[in-house]
């Protein structure tokens, strides 16, 4: 799960993370009170959305009078915004983020990911601030410093410290920049995320340091004891179909494609998709119904997927294992009767009761294209949805 | 000989109380041998009580002491699964397949520190468990797909590598081993780890490898066969057409900041010599062209 800028400082100043003032607004009415409230002389408006690249994208710009902010926040308040990872369309902005201005001396870079292959947190600082972080680590991997942050002891002082010498902060500057990582790393633990950036971390000509941008996404295996962050969550910012297919346990991304595939198994979900692709076609989403796909979630399977105006085609790949052939087929009967199904439907069965499985789909009375192996289902799909 | 299990094994079911537990249990024992092997469960309100015949004890330790086994599989949920491998562990058992989804990765974080230097393996999380056809199954993937044979096959996911398996049957394939190392970011035994034990089998004549998206597992792997490996193996990387920074299914599954792609997995497979089939369909047929 993600959430937005103003939202992952909030959590990060209660761990001692410095940030300059800032409010959070929906309206350009609010934005302007904000930037009064704020004083100063000069304020950043950041538009809210998920996706980064915002700075690129024209959603972080710098205000040096009231009037400019109103003028900003109408640029961008209801607008969509487009960055390299929004895709075309761009992502509407719901809600603004108005910070007071600082006087930057110097940009850093600090990240927290989970090193898969190490099976530690790892706490990454560069002195590149800034900039794009993966090409930083492309161009110039001697500029990002690491460290593997033992799960028990967490954080300590001489790691923090010794991190921030290495990446170049002024020594005037240390003591804080130890407090900022150390409440960096216990907000990225407590809170059970699965990736913290700041970028930029900066040094102001003062030389206190702060989180200028903060970005904070969470693991989703761990959201049952964070009900505060669930309650972060922006709706707006999802697919509205994930979320729904969510909500009936199953696992449902959109693609461009125009061939829907229903599975059981991520693997084999993901297979299908690949096996649609080699031979000529397009899979329009990845599904998988998972272990206990009953009649009711095939049937919601069938509705999320047929919402797509571009299909042409279904293809239902199925390895019976635990679950039955019997029982997917007669759940894809019901579900396509119900449905009314009226674009090909191509069904491959294998595994546990496969025999029966295929003479309920038989016996149907609907068309189904039944087949005999993912390649034979494939080769169907493809030239149905053609 | 087969690797990590046989019919020697003896496992104790954690979570024995549950339905899931219960119906898998149920199947792992009327499957070849399993009658003998399972032997034992835990739950700690419920000491002294049985399942079908099956004892149940307070903890992994009393029932490792009373039934002299040497194996765990966990189906406790989520919440409490990392503490379950931990008890195994503690138990010093030698293997623990934790068949759960959705642990937190901070819970594993801890658990798969405080295993370094520890005897036991795992197995998973989020994973279909291991079976050696014919003498035993740990875990929840159909028996009767199987029969014994001498290609091990190694996988991070459940229903393809039935189907991986189907395929190998289809060809009158057995297997020696069958792992479904799991699809989580953290987890126990690794592509490496379960190949370097296919080398050292010497009922295994080759093996099937089935990787997805996400992390550098497969790679690691690939570039110790090119100077190790002493048998054929081939493979497969599901997600070629994955998008990137979405989460496909599994909780590993993702390529993030434009890193874990089927496609570098491919090129660094076949790098290291081993022949990575693009077709999922022909999975099998591959491994048959190299024995």
């Amino acid at each position: 799960m993600k959430i937005h800028e103003y939202q992952a400082k909030e959590i990060l100043r209660r761990y001692g993370v410095k940030t300059p003032p800032g409010i959070a607004c929906f309206s350009v009415d609010d934005a302007v009170a904000a930037a009064e409230k704020l004083g100063g002389d000069k304020w950043v408006v950041k538009a809210q959305i998920y996706a980064g690249g915002r700075g690129k994208g024209g959603g972080v710009k710098l205000a040096r009078s009231l009037a400019e902010v109103r003028l900003l926040a109408e640029g961008m308040l209801n607008k969509p915004l487009i960055t390299p990872q929004t895709g075309s369309a761009g992502q509407v902005v719901h809600r603004l983020y108005i910070e007071q201005g600082v006087d930057i001396q110097h940009e850093y870079y600090v990240g927290i990911v989970i090193d898969r292959s190490r099976q530690r947190a790892c706490l990454m600082a560069s002195s590149e601030g800034g900039m794009d972080i993966e090409q930083v680590a492309a161009s110039t991997p001697e500029k990002i410093r690491k460290i593997l942050i033992n799960p028990m002891a967490g954080l300590s002082d001489q790691e923090a410290d010794t991190l921030a010498r290495k990446i170049g902060i002024p020594a005037s500057s240390l003591p804080a920049a130890q407090v900022l990582l150390k409440g960096l790393y216990q907000a990225f633990d407590e809170n059970d995320a699965s990736l913290l950036e700041i970028n930029p971390l900066i040094v102001t000509s003062d030389g206190q340091v702060l989180a200028l941008d903060a970005k904070m996404n969470f693991d989703d295996n761990a959201l049952f004891r964070h009900p505060d962050i669930v309650a972060l969550r922006d709706l707006d910012e999802e697919d509205p179909a994930e979320i729904e297919a969510a909500e009936h346990g199953l696992s449902y991304i959109p693609l461009d494609g125009n061939i829907a595939c229903l599975v059981n198994g991520a693997g084999l979900a993901m297979a299908t998709m690949d096996i649609i692709k080699l031979y000529g076609g397009s899979p329009a989403n990845f599904l998988d119904v998972g272990g206990g796909a009953t009649v009711d979630k095939v049937t919601e399977a069938f509705k999320i997927m047929l919402r797509n105006p571009k299909l042409r085609a279904i293809l239902v790949n199925i390895f019976g294992g635990i679950m039955k052939c019997d029982v997917i087929a007669q759940g894809v009967t019901i579900a396509a009767r119900e449905v009314k199904l009226a674009i090909p439907l191509i069904v491959r069965l294998e595994g546990t009761n496969v025999e029966v499985g295929k003479k309920i789909l038989a016996e149907s009375g609907l068309s189904i294209i039944s087949a005999t192996t993912m390649a034979d289902a494939a080769e169907k799909a493809v030239r149905a949805a053609t | 000989m087969s690797i990590l299990i046989n019919s020697n094994s003896r496992v104790i079911t954690q979570g024995i109380t549950g339905k899931t537990g219960q119906f898998h249990t149920r199947l792992c024992r009327e499957y070849a041998d399993g009658q003998q092997c399972f032997v034992a469960g835990v739950n700690p309100k419920k000491p002294g009580e049985e399942f079908e015949g099956i004892p149940i004890f307070a903890t992994v330790q009393e029932a490792k002491e009373a039934t002299g086994a040497t194996a765990s599989v966990i189906y406790v949920p989520p919440a409490f699964a990392a503490a379950a491998i931990d008890e195994a562990v503690e138990a010093e058992l030698d293997l623990v397949v934790c068949i759960t989804e959705g642990i937190p990765v901070r819970d594993m974080l801890r658990t798969r520190y405080k295993m370094e230097g520890r005897k036991t393996l795992l197995i998973g999380p989020n994973c279909p468990g291991i079976i050696t056809p014919d003498e035993i199954k740990v875990g929840i993937m159909p028996g009767y797909i199987h029969k014994k044979g001498r290609i091990g096959v190694v996988s991070r996911s459940g229903t393809l590598t039935y189907e991986a398996v189907a395929q190998l049957m289809a060809l009158e394939l057995g297997q020696s081993t069958c792992v479904g190392i799991g699809g989580d970011p953290i987890n126990g035994l690794k592509h490496l780890d379960v190949m370097k034990l296919f080398n050292d089998d010497d009922e295994t004549d080759a093996v099937l490898m089935v990787g997805e998206i996400g992390g550098t597992d497969e790679e690691e792997c690939a570039r110790w066969i090119k100077d190790n490996m002493k048998k054929p193996v081939v493979g497969f990387i599901a997600g070629l057409a994955a998008p990137p920074g979405k989460r496909m299914g599994h909780a590993g599954a993702i390529i993030a900041g434009g890193k874990g792609t089927a496609q570098e997995k491919i090129a660094v497979m076949e790098e290291c010599g081993i022949r990575v089939s693009r077709n999922p369909a022909e999975m099998g047929k591959l491994l048959k062209s190299v024995l």
